[in-house]
């Protein structure tokens, strides 16, 4: 009798259903999960989730929701292709399959006593949020927290009621500026970082840790800055985006430089990456 | 592959002489193993199903040389002359093609199971040492990190591997530079040197686990002397000798300090990104998945297939792929396979095969470009 071994049981997704789904922005919707057969997923911040459409396919997709509540799974998609957008259709009831958590973690809570310094460009708001949550949940270690976040216009602020709650509260600082707006934006008008001084007015740099999630670029040139004035690389991390087949540093697609970004990242120290980060098409 | 001996006098069974390698075939073909084992087929040879002895490629020989390869006879009287061919072992323990799981969609419900895949216990028979080491650093990947495929691990645990020491190079091998060859001392059950005709016997026979032990008890054939070592050792020397080919020894540091060196473009005007070296390269792991669902609509397959670093929808993201320039991916194979590979997994991803010199369409030469690589300065 021929052996019979399971392929890889890493690669099979349970099945998870969408209990609620979050209209966010035109091409943004949060799905809110509960395993069907299992008990609540514990994660950390800045972890990812495989998600499975039925029939279509299978993305990395961030978990955003807060790492306190793990009963309250969500994950913030926006509709870019095929599976992603049969993820945002789905409606709720709908079953889906998930594989994870997978990857590094933003290291909140080895930072205390220091300035948390959040800066999100644009959907990068959703892998920083559980951070912000665990930040907010234990404000008293930290010296401070200030969000610097950028997006395209007014209209496509994520979370816009939840940073309208954080700023009542008075527990963080937060920044918005956007790319382009009509007469109606009374807020600053530019790129993320021309925000960068007026965030850390007043903040000693050397007190500060800086967690960027964002378009590469935007994060490139955001540590670029900061490092400019005056927060060290070591004090600094970044969230990578790279395609992705297994999440499990078996497939090979997600590499950069030495590293899996499935397994070593997504969230790195940005000393880490400097150097890749700067050279084209690695 | 039995596991490294875990007993104390697991693989002490003295070395034997044996005249004939079928004798060996025929051992395992009466205990009921299924043997793959190197045959001429369409102009290669490559590992296949055995039944018959006779089928060994006896007296033929490999010419092979950058984008060349050419099968010719050789001396008829000798049986293992040739070296590796194109497939090699990895297509049978990795195939290119495999379901991992389906989906069943009912009500409103979605059940996965797990895929099977069916291994008869097997001999790996005419395994080379560089093979031996390919198999070795995919077993790292696959099988002793966190997460395990587990198919791999089982169809390696459920084989036996039979070595074959090289005793001819080919223009195009260089594992003594790699440290992988021309003679493995480890990692296998059993061994087999086809010693010189002037020797007086055919084989030297040794093991290394306890399953090897098993087969050398139950074969007969008289104990080996140390002149018989010897004339093996000096074989191996001289195959060793002959490698024309030196990777060099700094490579893996040197590469880190040249991703912007001119000679990727320069590399990139030749090269096709056909990916041939990477589907030959016995190291190369990487791989896609693919959705299959069915009229139904309520039955879905997700399917794994090879993948090549050089294809352009390799790396896409967004709006397009992070390595669009053939320069770029013929850099990542290359970092990757010479320099990162040590600091992923604790070794070079290259055992010196000398495939993907050999396969190249267009003959460009790993060694050759490495070289240039280092001639120039650094970024
Ligand atoms: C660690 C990580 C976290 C992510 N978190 C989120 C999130 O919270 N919300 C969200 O909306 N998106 C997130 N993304 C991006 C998301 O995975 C892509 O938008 C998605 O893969 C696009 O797939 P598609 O089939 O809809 O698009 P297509 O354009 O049709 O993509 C085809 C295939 O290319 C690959 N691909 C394309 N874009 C990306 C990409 N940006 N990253 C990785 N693979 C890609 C995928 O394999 C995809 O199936 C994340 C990506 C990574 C790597
Ligand atoms: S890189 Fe070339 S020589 Fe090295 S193991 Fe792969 S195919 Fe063989
Ligand atoms: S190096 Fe040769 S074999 Fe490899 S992708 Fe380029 S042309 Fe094809
Ligand atoms: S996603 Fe497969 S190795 Fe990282």
């Amino acid at each position: 009798m021929p052996a019979e071994a399971a392929i890889s049981g890493s690669m099979r997704p349970q099945p998870y259903r969408v209990t609620e789904v979050l209209r966010e922005l035109d091409d943004v919707v949060t799905l809110r999960l509960a395993a069907e057969d299992r008990a609540p997923l514990p994660f950390r911040p800045g972890q990812f989730n495989m998600l499975y459409a039925f029939a279509t396919g299978e993305i990395p997709v961030s978990i955003s929701g807060d790492p306190s509540r793990p009963d309250e799974l969500l994950h913030t998609v926006r509709r870019v292709g095929a599976v992603s957008s049969a993820l945002a259709q789905l409606e709720r009831g709908a079953v889906l399959g998930l594989r994870g958590p997978f990857g590094s973690h933003w290291p909140v809570e080895t930072e205390r006593g220091r300035h948390l310094l959040f800066v999100a460009g644009g959907l990068g708001l959703a892998p920083l949020r559980p951070a912000i949550c665990r930040a907010l949940a234990r404000r008293a270690d930290y010296a401070g927290i200030t969000l610097v976040l950028g997006a395209r216009s007014p209209r496509e602020i994520l979370y816009a009621w939840q940073l309208a709650g954080w700023a009542a509260a008075g527990a963080m600082k937060i920044h918005v500026c956007v790319d382009h707006a009509g007469p109606e934006w009374g807020g600053p008008v530019g790129v993320v970082t021309s925000q960068f001084p007026r965030a850390l007015d007043g903040i000693a740099p050397d007190r500060v840790s800086a967690f960027l999630c964002g378009p590469e670029i935007m994060m490139r040139h955001g540590c670029g800055d900061l490092e400019h004035l005056g927060i060290h690389p070591e004090r600094m991390w970044i969230s990578m985006e790279r395609n992705m087949k297994c999440a499990t540093g078996l497939c090979g697609h997600c590499q950069f430089g030495a590293d899996f970004v499935c397994r070593d990242g997504p969230v790195f120290r940005y000393r880490r990456v400097r150097r890749p980060l700067g050279i084209r098409e690695v | 592959m039995e596991a490294l001996p875990n007993t104390a006098d697991a693989g002490m069974t003295r070395p034997r002489l044996i005249d004939d390698p079928r004798d060996l075939l025929r051992h395992f073909l009466g205990q009921g193993y299924r043997i793959l084992a190197p045959q001429e087929r369409d102009g290669v040879i490559d590992p296949a199903p055995l039944t018959e002895p006779e089928a060994l490629p006896r007296g033929r020989v490999d010419d092979q040389g950058p984008g060349h390869y050419r099968l010719r006879d050789g001396d008829p009287d000798r049986w293992f002359d040739y070296v590796v061919g194109p497939s090699g072992w990895k297509a049978w323990l990795y195939p290119a093609r495999r379901k991992l799981w389906s989906a069943e969609r009912t009500d409103d419900r979605l059940t996965f199971r797990d895929a099977t895949t069916a291994w008869p216990k097997t001999v790996l028979f005419g395994v080379r040492p560089c093979e031996l080491a390919a198999i070795a650093r995919q077993r790292r990947i696959f099988a002793e990190g966190p997460y395990v495929d587990t198919a791999f691990a089982e169809r390696l645990e459920r084989s036996i591997i039979v070595v074959v020491q090289c005793a001819r190079s080919a223009p195009t091998c260089f594992c003594a530079s790699m440290d992988t060859g021309p003679r493995a001392v480890a990692g296998y059950d059993l061994a087999l040197t086809e010693l010189p005709a002037d020797h007086g016997a055919a084989f030297l026979v040794e093991s290394a686990s306890q399953a090897g032990d098993d087969v050398l008890h139950t074969l007969g054939g008289a104990t080996a002397r140390p002149r018989d070592h010897a004339a093996a050792l000096d074989l191996s020397r001289a195959a060793a000798a002959r490698q024309t080919r030196t990777m060099p020894d700094d490579i893996a540091g040197g590469l880190k300090l040249r991703l912007e060196s001119p000679v990727w473009a320069d590399i990139a005007s030749r090269c096709l990104t056909c990916g041939n070296c990477t589907l030959a390269c016995p190291t190369c792991f990487c791989s896609d998945v693919e959705e299959v669902s069915d009229l139904s609509g309520d039955h879905a397959e997700r399917w794994q297939l090879w993948d090549s670093c050089f294809n352009s929808d390799f790396s896409f993201i967004h709006g397009g792929p992070v390595r669009s320039s053939p320069a770029a991916r013929y850099r990542q194979w290359m970092t990757h396979k010479l320099s990162y590979w040590h600091d992923q997994f604790g070794s070079s991803g290259c055992v010196g095969c000398g495939r993907c010199i050999t396969w190249c369409p267009v003959g460009i030469d790993l060694v050759a470009e490495a070289d240039r690589l280092m001639a120039e300065g650094t970024d």
